[in-house]
This record gives C-alpha cells, sequence and structure tokens, in this order.
C-alpha cells in the first residue's frame, strides 16, 4: 500500500540562491529578507491594524416622510434596505475610508426595525514597503430620524410662492381627470408642493414662480384656456426695494366638452366658413373642433376667437339618449373617419311603447349598423335653454333635426370592475368639506365615464399613459357581456357580438406600461 | 552587552549617538536619561562627550569615527570643536570635513581597520577619512543603496547589513571588511540598522522597541555576550525567547 505524505509541510530548507533568510523580528522564524521588511507575514497582520484610522460606528439619517436618506451635505436619495444605493452612501459616510482600498462591502442582515445597519467591509493597504494587507471589519450604523425639508416644507401650510388654479364651469370632472392623466403622463406635476380639490377645479401650489409659468404653459398646450395672473405683495424691504409676492395664475378652461352639442352665435358661424350653427364638438386640443354631422363640414375655433364670443354648450353627455338603429343608408360622403349616411332611429325606451321613428342624417356612417344602439341628442325631446339656439329656432326653424347622433353605444355591464388595463392618480387634498355621499357617486360615475372614453377612443388613448393591471388577470369568464371570445384571449377587451371587424378598438397589451409606483402616485385601486 | 535605549521617544538611537572604542558623543537633550545609559555603562572606562553638532541633536548622522579619529561636517561650529578636543583623548584625531555630503554618519561605515563609504563622495574626503581614521576606504553601496552609514551598523568583531541584502553581496562586503555580516533588522523590524543603534567593541545600544530576537542576532554577530559566535544565532535564540514569554 503506498501512503502519499510526501507533499504535506514543505520544511524550511535554509537559503534560497542569494537570498538572505533574515529572523523575523517578532517570532524569530526565518524568512526571506528580500521584501526589505524583517517581520513574516503573520506578524505584520497581528502588529498592524490598517483599519484603525476608520470608524466602527456612524449615524446615518432617514426621513420617515418620504423614505429617503440623507447624504450630507444636502441631498436626500431613495434607496432600499440592502441595496447599491445605500451601501454607497454608508461607505461615503466612514470617514478615513479614502485612504484605504476597499475590495470588498456587503450588508449584513438586522432586522428592520432595530434600527441598525451593519456593513462588512474588506480593505487593503500598504503596511510596510511591500507588504499589502488585507482586513475585513464591520461597522454599524445607527438610523436616526430626520424630518427631510421637502416634508418639512409639505407638513407647513402656506409655503407655497405660486398657485395655478384651474377651473372649468362644468357639472362633470371629466375634462380634470382627461388633464391628470396628461399631468402625468408629461410629469408636469413634478415641481408642485401640493395639488388640492376645489369646486370646478384644481390649484396647484408651487414654491417657485417659474414652476407655475412652467404648467401655466403646459396648460395651454394641451387645452384650450384662458390665463389670468395676479400678485400680492407680502413684504417690502424699503431700503434695498426688495419685494416678496405671490403670485396666483388663474386658468378657465372653456366650459367645452367633448361630445357636447353647441349653439354658435350666427355671426361667428357665418366668419367660420358659413357652417351651420348647430355643431357636435369632435374634439378638444388647444382649440376646439366642431363637426356638423349634416355635411361633415369641420371648423375649430381658437381659444382667442372663443373667448371673443364666448357660448356654452347647449347640451353635454349627462342628457344623451340611447336610440336603436333601424337602417342605415350611406350617402357617399367622406371626411376622414366619418362617413355621411342616412340612418333610420327609434328611441330604445319607445320600442316596446310605440312605433316613432326618425330619420337622421349621421357622420357615423361608418360604424353603424342596423341593430346597433347609438347614443344621440334627442332635440325635439329636449328643453333647451339658450338665447343662441332660440335665435336659430325663430330664423330657420326647420334646419333644427329632430336627432342627433353623437356616437355608437355599446352595451356593457353596469360596471366593469376587471379592465386588464389602469390608470394612475394622483394623490391630491380634498377640499375642506368632506364629499357627500351624491359627489362621491356622481365623482365615480365620471370616473367610469372617462375610463370607456378611454377604451372606446383609440385616439385620447394615445395621449396617455396606461398601465397593466397586474393584480387582476382578468378571466375570459369576466369579460363584458357580448363579447365573442378572438384568437388571442390577452389582446381582446370587448368586441361587439354583432359585428367583429366594427367593434371596439382593443387594447392590446404591448400598448400598456409595466407599472411602477411612483412617489405620490397611488394606484386607483388601492385608495 | 546589548542594551535597549530610547532618546526623547525615538527609537533612531544611532541618530542621536556615536559610539567607538575610545570615546562616545551623545546629543543633549531635554532629560540625561539617554545620557545616563551610556554614563552607567562607560563611565569610568572611554569618556563621554555631551555635544551638539552644528547646533542639531543628530550628532550621530553628522558625525563619523573610530579608536583613531573623528570627523566632523564643515557646519560644525568653533565652539563645539573645541569642546570636542576639550573632551575626548588626545590621541584622537579630529578633523572638519569640507564635504557636499555633510551627513557623513549616513555616508561613512567605519570600525577601526576599514571604511565603506558612499559611492559620490568626494576624492579629498576619502584621503582624509584614510588619513585621520587610518582605515582602508572602500566605495560601496548595501543592497543598493548609497547611504552605507544608514544601512550597515559595523564594531571590529562583526556587523549587521540591511535584510534585503543578498548572500553574493554579504560575501563581498565581508571579505573587504574582513569581519562576518549579517543580514537583519532593529526597532522592531526597521531596516534602517545604521541609524537605528550604535555599537563598539563590547556594547551596543539599540532602540526600545527592538526585540528579543533582534537583540539577540545583535549580541551574536557582535560577539557581546559569553561563547557566542555569529554561527550560532539559533542556539541562543531559544533563552532570550523564552524570556520574552516571562
Amino acid at each position: 500500500m503506498e501512503i502519499d505524505d510526501s507533499v504535506s509541510i514543505q520544511p524550511f530548507t535554509g537559503q534560497k540562491a542569494s537570498i538572505a533568510t533574515i529572523l523575523c523580528a517578532t517570532c524569530g522564524a526565518p524568512i526571506d529578507g528580500s521584501t526589505g521588511v524583517a517581520m513574516c507575514y503573520d506578524c505584520i497582520k497581528l502588529n498592524v491594524d490598517i483599519s484603525s484610522g476608520i470608524q466602527r460606528e456612524a449615524t446615518i439619517h432617514f426621513c420617515r416622510g418620504c423614505d429617503r436618506w440623507l447624504q450630507p451635505p444636502n441631498h436626500w436619495v431613495a434607496a432600499a434596505l440592502e441595496s447599491r444605493e445605500l451601501l454607497a452612501l454608508c461607505l461615503r459616510r466612514l470617514r478615513g475610508l479614502t485612504k484605504v482600498r476597499i475590495i470588498d462591502a456587503s450588508f449584513i442582515w438586522t432586522e428592520p426595525h432595530s434600527k441598525r445597519i451593519k456593513v462588512k467591509i474588506t480593505v487593503q493597504q500598504e503596511a510596510f514597503e511591500s507588504t499589502i494587507l488585507q482586513q475585513s471589519f464591520e461597522v454599524e450604523y445607527v438610523v436616526a430620524y430626520h424630518q427631510c425639508p421637502d416634508c418639512a416644507k409639505s407638513y407647513t401650510a402656506n409655503t407655497w410662492r405660486a398657485c395655478v388654479q384651474v377651473r372649468q364651469k362644468v357639472p362633470h370632472k371629466r375634462t380634470f381627470l382627461y388633464l391628470e392623466q396628461l399631468i402625468l403622463k408629461h410629469n408636469a406635476h413634478r415641481d408642485t408642493v401640493n395639488i388640492r380639490e376645489a369646486k370646478d377645479g384644481l390649484d396647484f401650489f408651487y414654491s417657485q414662480r417659474n414652476h407655475a409659468t412652467k404648467m401655466v404653459d403646459f396648460l395651454a398646450a394641451v387645452a384650450p384656456v384662458r390665463s389670468q395672473k395676479s400678485s400680492e405683495l407680502i413684504s417690502t424691504d424699503i431700503h434695498t426695494s426688495t419685494k416678496s409676492y405671490k403670485f396666483t395664475y388663474s386658468i378657465e378652461i372653456v366650459p367645452i366638452c367633448k361630445d357636447d352639442l353647441v349653439c354658435i352665435p350666427l355671426k361667428m358661424a357665418r366668419t367660420l366658413g358659413n357652417i351651420p350653427p348647430l355643431l357636435l364638438c369632435n374634439r378638444i386640443g388647444n382649440s376646439i373642433h366642431l363637426l356638423d354631422p349634416n355635411t361633415l363640414q369641420v371648423t375649430d375655433i381658437t381659444t382667442n376667437v372663443y373667448w371673443r364670443a364666448p357660448f356654452s354648450s347647449l347640451a353635454d353627455v349627462s342628457s344623451l339618449v340611447e336610440f336603436i338603429v333601424l337602417d342605415i343608408e350611406p350617402l357617399g360622403a367622406t371626411h376622414g373617419k366619418h362617413v355621411l349616411a342616412d340612418v333610420t332611429v327609434a328611441r330604445a325606451s319607445d320600442m316596446a311603447s310605440n312605433n316613432n321613428t326618425y330619420l337622421v342624417r349621421t357622420h357615423l356612417g361608418g360604424i353603424l349598423h342596423p341593430g346597433d344602439s347609438a347614443l344621440g341628442y334627442h332635440i325635439t325631446g329636449a328643453n333647451l335653454n339658450n338665447e343662441h339656439f332660440a335665435e336659430l329656432e325663430r330664423n330657420a326653424p326647420d334646419r333644427i333635426p329632430d336627432v342627433i347622433l353623437v356616437k355608437k353605444s355599446y352595451p356593457r355591464k353596469k360596471k366593469n370592475k376587471s379592465r386588464a388595463w389602469k390608470l394612475q392618480r394622483m394623490a391630491k387634498d380634498e377640499s375642506e368639506m368632506l364629499p357627500r355621499k351624491q359627489d362621491q357617486e356622481r365623482a365615480e360615475r365620471d370616473y367610469e365615464m372617462f375610463l370607456r372614453d378611454v377604451e372606446e377612443d383609440a385616439e385620447l388613448r394615445g395621449t396617455l399613459a396606461l398601465y397593466k393591471n397586474t393584480r387582476k388577470n382578468p378571466p375570459s369568464g369576466t369579460r363584458m357581456e357580448g363579447v365573442e371570445k378572438t384568437g388571442d384571449e390577452m389582446d381582446v377587451e370587448e368586441t361587439d357580438e354583432d359585428d367583429d371587424e366594427e367593434g371596439l378598438p382593443e387594447i392590446g397589451m404591448d400598448e400598456l406600461l409595466d407599472e411602477f409606483d411612483e412617489l405620490n402616485v397611488r394606484d386607483h385601486d388601492e385608495v | 552587552m546589548a542594551l535597549r535605549a530610547q532618546f526623547e521617544n525615538s527609537n533612531e538611537v544611532g541618530v542621536f549617538a556615536t559610539l567607538t572604542n575610545s570615546y562616545a558623543l551623545v546629543a543633549t537633550g531635554g532629560s540625561m536619561n539617554f545620557y545616563s545609559v551610556f554614563e552607567a555603562e562607560l563611565a569610568d572606562i572611554i569618556p563621554i562627550c555631551h555635544t551638539t553638532i552644528a547646533g542639531t541633536r543628530i550628532v550621530g548622522r553628522l558625525t563619523a569615527g573610530n579608536r583613531k579619529g573623528l570627523l566632523v561636517p564643515t557646519s560644525t561650529t568653533d565652539q563645539e570643536l573645541q569642546h570636542l578636543r576639550n573632551s575626548i583623548p588626545e590621541s584622537v584625531k579630529i578633523q572638519r570635513i569640507e564635504e557636499r555630503l555633510s551627513a557623513l554618519g549616513n555616508v561613512i561605515c567605519c570600525n577601526d581597520h576599514v571604511a565603506l563609504v558612499h559611492p559620490d563622495i568626494e576624492r579629498e574626503t576619502e584621503e582624509i577619512i584614510a588619513d585621520i581614521l587610518g582605515v582602508e576606504v572602500f566605495r560601496q553601496t548595501i543592497s543598493e543603496n548609497v547611504l552605507v552609514g544608514s544601512y550597515c551598523s559595523l564594531s571590529n568583531q562583526g556587523g549587521i547589513v540591511h535584510p534585503k541584502t543578498s548572500i553574493e553581496d554579504q560575501d563581498e562586503l565581508s571579505s573587504l571588511l574582513q569581519v562576518p555580516l549579517v543580514a537583519g533588522s532593529v526597532n522592531r523590524g526597521s531596516p534602517v540598522v545604521g541609524a537605528g543603534m550604535v555599537v563598539n567593541d563590547w556594547m551596543a545600544v539599540t532602540g526600545l522597541d527592538t526585540t528579543a530576537t533582534e537583540l539577540s542576532v545583535v549580541e551574536s554577530v557582535f560577539k557581546l555576550g559569553e561563547g557566542m559566535g555569529p554561527g550560532n544565532v539559533q542556539g541562543s535564540l531559544r533563552d532570550t525567547m523564552v524570556e520574552t514569554f516571562y
């Protein structure tokens, strides 16, 4: 039997060629003198503490309000526990660490409630002339609370310097829901100190005036607005003649929304290419786009023109009535996606009781089919109170149709709880008074209406940021009634039973963004 | 006999003292502790001169000497020179040297018979060294270091050189000096053996940090203990190491 014991420990054989053997100064072991240090590596390791100049305890500050860490002198950085950012911050807090070379650093797990963070650091340094020592040690950080100036400011009343008051005098909140999404998508709310809900609108508060003007410019770019600036003198120093002001920008959004029926003044109608005065609001950009459903003629009214002779809407979406399409006959004229057609409709509520039908000319020829239901204004059955409309009734009563169809209506459940997508919401302060129950219901209804608009209008959807709803994965059973299964299950939002190709525009998963939780923005579902 | 001493918290004994077989120079310090170490050993054998050189206390680095002579730099004041003449024996020749490399202790390493000098030293200086100290002079380096006085400590019995010095270099130097040499350290691993200790034929003074191991090397190579030879380092080591444990 062979035992290989020859390769255990090499005994010290004396001198290597030409290199002197010296004795280690502390332990007396014979060592190689070529390093120029008369001490063996172990003795150097025992005698020299390269981490002696480095703190073993430190304090780091943490703001409970916004979960951020103080990076001296005055930066506040967001970092999760045991993250790279936090490690960098911790290492930066240690004095004396610059003199050595950091080889490795890692967190040692500690209970978060202990308010202690432990970091294990390995450093290297040259101890004597050519001996590199490596050493590991632990540093304990105490997490101390410290309210950051941003949070301190947010908890203090009246710290704003500039305020933007956005108002729209309409009975619903859909415009603001849309505006909220636009603001979120463009991150226009980044500099706001506070956002407060007020009657008919929102107040945005800023700590600096230029942030407010930026917001005003943003609003002017996305909506038809009129703005007015006012300033309030807070204090003045007569010696240096420096004054401090508070600025308030009053922004009024044109009180006309998409799908509203408007009757413009006759004089204005003549200047706009002699368009008939009874028009549908087709789209709102930073001007008002109006459409005549009888001729497909379109016009847009810029903000200046509007405010020269303001008019209000004749009827809004709340007075839409459901009609059933009995027959449709395209007339051939098209303009964009609009197709002119003659359509015979009956009120859905009349269907069982009588045989009243209306022959209507509409721009929805492309999407309506016999049997579909459509929403429209029933003008003969409505009591409209408007001076321009009264004038029109006086001058040309024959030019007023009985019914104006606005959009196609899709059958739905009462409330669709299981959408595959969702929107972010901004965190806002409510006004002082608690909302009444009916106000809450109305807000919910408005939000639901807005979500439906988003689903139905691809053009509108393109301007928003939609997120995947990760909490609910709508299985096929939770789809809306009347939805047919198509090939790609994930893509299906809703389709109409009767007409496949004419169904709702689907929201594909590729349109949706992965969710991320931003500060101040809470998910709608969790509210 | 090897001693440990400290000059005002400094272990570099060779910086503040010069020791030969016929006299010793010791720097004037704030206290007499350092002087007392020398006095206790040498008081009735050789004169100890308490002095400054050029107003500084680094007498060991500025001067070089042996039994026959003493060399001081040109910056030495007349008063100091007079004091030296008065203190040390008549037989010792004292000479001021006009040399650019004025730290004579760093550039000259000598015993009573041989001297190693810095390779760049002036020719006149070399002649004066040979003349005053009565030695053979060799221009040498010690493991590539030109400051032979700093990296070599020499007596008539033996010598210690920088720990990096290779065997070949040691052999060459040893054949020039005609004494055994060993590579070693003082003051807990410091390679500056010339500045870290002073030695003559019967005693050595090293820094207070010098370990038992180093001291045993010093005693054996300079033959300061009883029955010690340079080959006997390992054998004597055991006793000194045991001593450190108590």
